[in-house]
């Protein structure tokens, strides 16, 4: 059951805060969210395997320039809100052979997130 | 002529060392770093080694209040001890009998330097990075890490601004160690997840 979203105060609940401008936050943890399928160009922070799974909000990390933007020498300005998110491993490899509570958490800026 | 014996062994600078120095000897010649500057910040590097980390975890075995605050904010719990730890953003992951914790970098090799020092070459290997996110309990067994079935593995795929550290289980018969001896059972593959502390005989 995905938590109720607090679009407010987001910088009191981020594990690490920042004085920069940032993109309100949208995710909470426990709320269900899926990795854009996409693939521009430039420099990247979310990885292709991962593109395209659903996983959990496990916390907000903090607001960070966007690395796409810095890697083009922009300000990476609003700052994007960064989670950490959290997947099952059997969605995420098809033939997954561990055990099936086994996850993989990778960091995911907002934009390249949308609800599930 | 006798072949001379004690002259060392020398070979031809390789790629990644002639560019080193060249852009080393550029950067001092066009006034933008000094020589002392490049020594001192090569001195940095080499003296964070993984003790500061062992450090970190043995006083998280003995503080049950300090572990607390190391999971909740890792950079000001590190920082509390008196480690400078510049920009580093750190997430510590606790292993428990029920979830054991492996840190990975698959873009490139992101590692909690200022804990940990300069990361091995394994850890920066295309093998390592593309393997453990998806077979883990292999790759694991591979270090001679057996994890049970029943313990969730749960994989950190270092991708931005975070680090981590993670924080191993104290070994039992440790209860009377001090700190300092606790300390010497950390090495570095227990804080990245690879290996689990050794048990004392």
């Amino acid at each position: 059951m995905p938590q109720v979203t607090d679009r407010s105060g987001s910088a009191a609940r981020a594990q690490y805060s920042s004085e920069l401008p940032a993109e309100p936050v949208r995710y909470a943890p426990g709320e269900q969210v899926r990795v854009r399928l996409t693939a521009p160009l430039g420099h990247i922070r979310t990885p292709y395997y991962i593109r395209g799974c659903n996983g959990t909000i496990e916390r907000l990390c903090g607001a960070f320039p966007n690395p796409e933007e810095l890697a083009q020498q922009r300000s990476g300005l609003p700052a994007q809100p960064l989670y950490r998110v959290r997947f099952l491993q059997k969605d995420v490899w098809p033939a997954y052979r561990g055990s099936p509570a086994d996850v993989i958490e990778v960091e995911i800026f907002q934009h390249w997130l949308e609800p599930a | 002529m006798s072949k001379r014996e004690d002259l060392g062994k020398y070979e031809p600078l390789s790629y990644f060392q002639l560019m080193e120095v060249s852009l080393r000897e550029l950067l001092v010649e066009k006034g933008v770093v000094s020589e002392q500057a490049v020594r001192t910040a090569l001195e940095d590097v080499r003296g964070r080694t993984p003790e500061r980390g062992a450090r970190v975890v043995a006083r998280a075995w003995c503080d049950p209040e300090y572990k607390a605050r190391l999971l909740e904010n890792g950079t000001r719990a590190v920082e509390s001890l008196g480690l400078d730890v510049p920009a580093l953003k750190l997430v510590v992951v606790e292993n428990t009998p029920q979830v054991h914790n492996v840190i990975v970098c698959t873009l490139c090799s992101c590692y909690p330097r200022m804990l940990l020092g300069i990361p091995p070459e394994w850890y920066k290997s295309r093998n390592y990075r593309s393997r453990v996110v998806r077979e883990p309990r292999s790759v694991l067994a591979e270090f001679g890490t057996k994890i049970a079935k029943r313990v969730q593995i749960r994989v950190h795929d270092s991708t931005a601004d975070m680090r981590y550290l993670v924080l191993p289980m104290r070994p039992k018969g440790t209860e009377r160690w001090s700190e300092e001896r606790l300390a010497s059972l950390v090495t570095r593959d227990c804080m990245i997840g690879v290996s689990l502390p050794k048990r004392p005989r």
